[in-house]
């Protein structure tokens, strides 16, 4: 997998997480100003990876994402195969 | 509605096939405490939840949900993918293979088809929240014992990373169960009591 896309999935991976982990701490206190500003600029940072991956690397959602010709939605690779994935674990191989 | 991203939550990359442990991996698919019964079950009790709090946990963790189906079914999806037959009936996934072949198809460790009986949506909010907190308690320990019987550190670590989930839900859960309590609890009428020496 080309190294480039893999570090921006690696970085793109790691916000949405972040995201997603905020909007449920948030989702029961809704009232913790920190937390709301480290979710609105997450979501911010967020936003510019991924047009940045979508841009190289072709559309994240048939939804919010445009598509050059022709349709790139239906490419390999999906999330489950192989290829698709960079590796957390043992990264030295 | 829902809109599909095409990425995984956290990745899965297995370079080497094992059918031994899809086939208990499995379990986290299509199993009792698994990931689709944890999103039927959030997405179905929400409609009859109270306090925004509670209402959004539930509508957000049972989306979540969705998103660790996904990882489970690649992690069963890769360890079957490059496995022989021989592979397969040592590893005593032949009867599975007689009616899937490689396919991901939602069932137990056992062998059990997915079904509706293993979760509950009571439409009672602290009742479903108690539900919940079990489950994923129930999850957490299934996540554990899975990463007792691995050994591939391509397989632990989505395992590890699924298990924290389980974790953090469960916290989430239980401080909804305290505001929806605190909700009910509260006073929302405004008794007038009779002045003493007026009960005439």
């Amino acid at each position: 997998m080309d190294i480039r896309r893999e570090e921006l999935l690696k970085q793109l991976s790691a916000l949405d997480f972040t995201v997603i982990e905020l909007n449920l701490y948030l989702n029961t206190h809704p009232r913790d100003r920190n937390a709301l500003m480290k979710y609105n600029t997450a979501v911010e940072q967020a936003k510019m990876l991924r047009m940045e991956y979508e841009r190289r690397y072709g559309p994240l959602t048939a939804y919010y994402s445009t598509s050059s010709y022709p349709w790139q939605w239906i490419c390999n690779p999906w999330p489950w195969h192989y290829s698709f994935n960079f590796r957390l674990a043992g990264e030295e191989c | 509605m829902w809109i599909y991203e095409k990425k995984l939550e956290y990745p899965i990359k297995i370079r080497t096939p094992n059918p031994r442990m899809a086939k208990v991996i499995i379990t986290q698919y299509g199993g009792p405490d698994g990931e689709l019964a944890a999103s039927l079950r959030y997405l179905s009790q929400r409609f009859s939840m109270v306090t925004p709090e509670a209402r959004a946990t539930l509508n957000d963790i049972g989306t979540e949900e969705l998103a660790h189906l996904e990882m489970v079914g690649t992690m069963v999806y890769q360890l079957v993918k490059g496995a022989s037959i021989e592979e397969i009936k040592a590893a005593g996934l032949d009867p599975y293979y007689a009616d899937h072949d490689r396919g991901v198809y939602p069932i137990s460790a056992a062998g059990n088809p997915f079904t509706a009986a293993y979760i509950q949506s009571k439409g009672n909010p602290v009742v479903d929240l108690y539900e919940n907190m079990a489950a994923e308690q129930k999850a957490r320990a299934t996540y554990e014992w899975l990463i007792d019987l691995a050994d591939d550190p391509d397989v632990i670590d989505p395992l590890k990373f699924l298990r924290q989930r389980e974790v953090v839900h469960f916290q989430r859960f239980g401080e909804a169960l305290r505001i929806v309590q605190d909700y009910l609890d509260s006073r929302r009428h405004f008794p007038i009591s009779k002045p003493e020496g007026m009960e005439d």
